[in-house]
């Protein structure tokens, strides 16, 4: 686990949590908050190791819930359940494509927000929902879709900017020349 | 294929998930401002950046247009004071009707003022939080109001912050009432999930006579909050389950997508 990576990952969790509970313009502008931990953890789980995903989705969904009046808790399974399979196959996702980031993040932004009504909604809570949740939840697959590459690229330019580089390894390898002499007679 | 150790790591979260979710609501309460608090360093920050631009205009503004806001408040402080004189008089002569009649005397409100620091993250509550706490004498219930009218109640308190459930959400209920000649009485609800200006006023009589623009305000009942705070207009009105009751809908006095400051009434 690159620790510096997995620390960044969790800044802007913890900066994103923030700033969805200060940040009024999205709701007065869409009519909906928008959340940016689902295309988080998109992210993470094509480039991260699995104990970020782990931390991710834990503290995630913790810090979210710390600032809401959701019970403590329900927004981690949400999040590993969107950081796991996609971990399991991104060997087979063009990863470095901006559209398949883009579909990753509306589907991930889409099930984030549907999966934890679910789980409220099955705990018998009593819940602000009704024909405008659809449009919150467009809103929020949209904007969570769109804010996907961004995100991507955002996070590798904060890691190659503030992280370790790798150490790029000359093709030119001493113990491999081949050694060309003539002959001696 | 996936290893043993992904299931690990999932079992694990998982696990911690159904333990958060298990604690009993005391701890989990606690667990939640001890989290919440985190966040503290980055509220103060954003108060900051927030003030910056108001201090900047403030040290640039003209000495003649100072002059003439201060002209502007003393002659304000002049009216409010001499209203003042006017209602103290008024709550002397209520006063004395009331020990004439032997009916329980009113106690006058306390009010505290409190900054909006922050906003559910979800769409499914409405719910705000101010930076007052236990500490300043906050506990659960209290009403909260602006100067427009109510606001909603403090749902939950810690040391230096308090939850307010706002009027919408679906845990806050109030007995309210609307100002016409039979004093129809009804229980406000949460309204639409996209417009917050708007919420539902329910169980009135069958034989209610609302129209718009009538005001409503709170009953008294129900031991939350006090008897005629305004709460906001009849906006138009339906018969439901064919006839049974009325149901209508409120436009709130207080502007609740952009609460800055309220204030915590103590009774």
């Amino acid at each position: 686990m690159k620790v510096f990576h997995t620390i960044l990952i969790l800044a802007f969790a913890f900066l994103a949590t923030f700033g969805e509970a200060t940040l009024t313009a999205p709701r007065q502008w869409l009519g909906a908050q928008v959340d940016l931990l689902p295309a988080l953890m998109v992210y993470a789980a094509l480039n991260a190791g699995l104990p970020t995903i782990a931390l991710l989705a834990v503290l995630g969904g913790v810090w979210f819930d710390s600032l809401s009046a959701n019970p403590l808790g329900i927004s981690i399974l949400p999040l590993a359940l969107i950081g796991w399979p996609i971990y399991w196959r991104r060997d087979l996702i063009l990863r470095d494509l901006p559209f398949a980031q883009l579909v990753l993040g509306a589907a991930a932004s889409a099930i984030a927000p549907a999966l934890t009504l679910l789980l409220l909604l099955s705990g018998g809570k009593d819940l602000l929902v009704g024909w405008g949740t659809l449009w919150q939840w467009i809103v929020m697959t949209a904007v969570g879709a769109v804010a996907t590459p961004f995100i991507f690229s955002l996070m590798d330019a904060s890691n190659r900017a503030l992280g370790y580089q790798e150490r790029i390894e000359p093709g030119f390898r001493l113990d491999r020349e081949i050694q060309r002499s003539r002959k001696k007679l | 294929m996936f290893k043993q150790k992904n299931y690990l790591a999932l079992g694990a979260v998982v696990f911690v998930a159904i333990v958060l979710l298990s604690l009993p609501t005391r701890a989990t309460a606690r667990l939640k401002l001890a989290v919440g608090s985190w966040f503290l360093p980055l509220f103060g920050l954003a108060g900051a950046a927030q003030q910056l631009p108001a201090d900047l205009a403030d040290s640039l503004l003209p000495r003649r247009e100072l002059l003439k806001q201060v002209d502007t408040l003393r002659r304000e402080n002049q009216l409010l004071r001499s209203q003042s004189v006017q209602s103290t008089a008024i709550a002397r002569e209520n006063d004395q009707l009331r020990a004439l009649f032997n009916w329980q005397r009113q106690s006058p409100w306390k009010l505290k003022l409190a900054n909006v620091v922050m906003r559910d993250p979800a769409n499914w509550w409405r719910t705000v939080q101010i930076d007052l706490g236990s500490r300043d004498g906050v506990r659960e219930n209290l009403p909260v109001i602006t100067a427009a009218g109510l606001v909603g109640r403090v749902s939950s308190v810690s040391l230096t912050r308090s939850q307010i459930v706002l009027l919408g959400d679906p845990n806050c209920h109030v007995s309210a009432l609307v100002e016409n000649a039979a004093r129809d009485m009804g229980v406000l609800i949460a309204g639409g999930t996209l417009d917050t200006s708007l919420v539902e006023l329910t169980y009135l009589a069958s034989s209610a006579n609302l129209k718009p623009g009538q005001s409503v305000i709170t009953s008294g009942l129900g031991g939350v909050f006090p008897k005629g705070i305004p709460i906001g207009q009849i906006v138009d009105a339906r018969s439901v389950e064919y006839g049974l009751y009325t149901d209508a809908r409120v436009k709130l006095n207080a502007t609740l997508g952009s609460l800055e400051q309220v204030w915590v009434l103590f009774p």
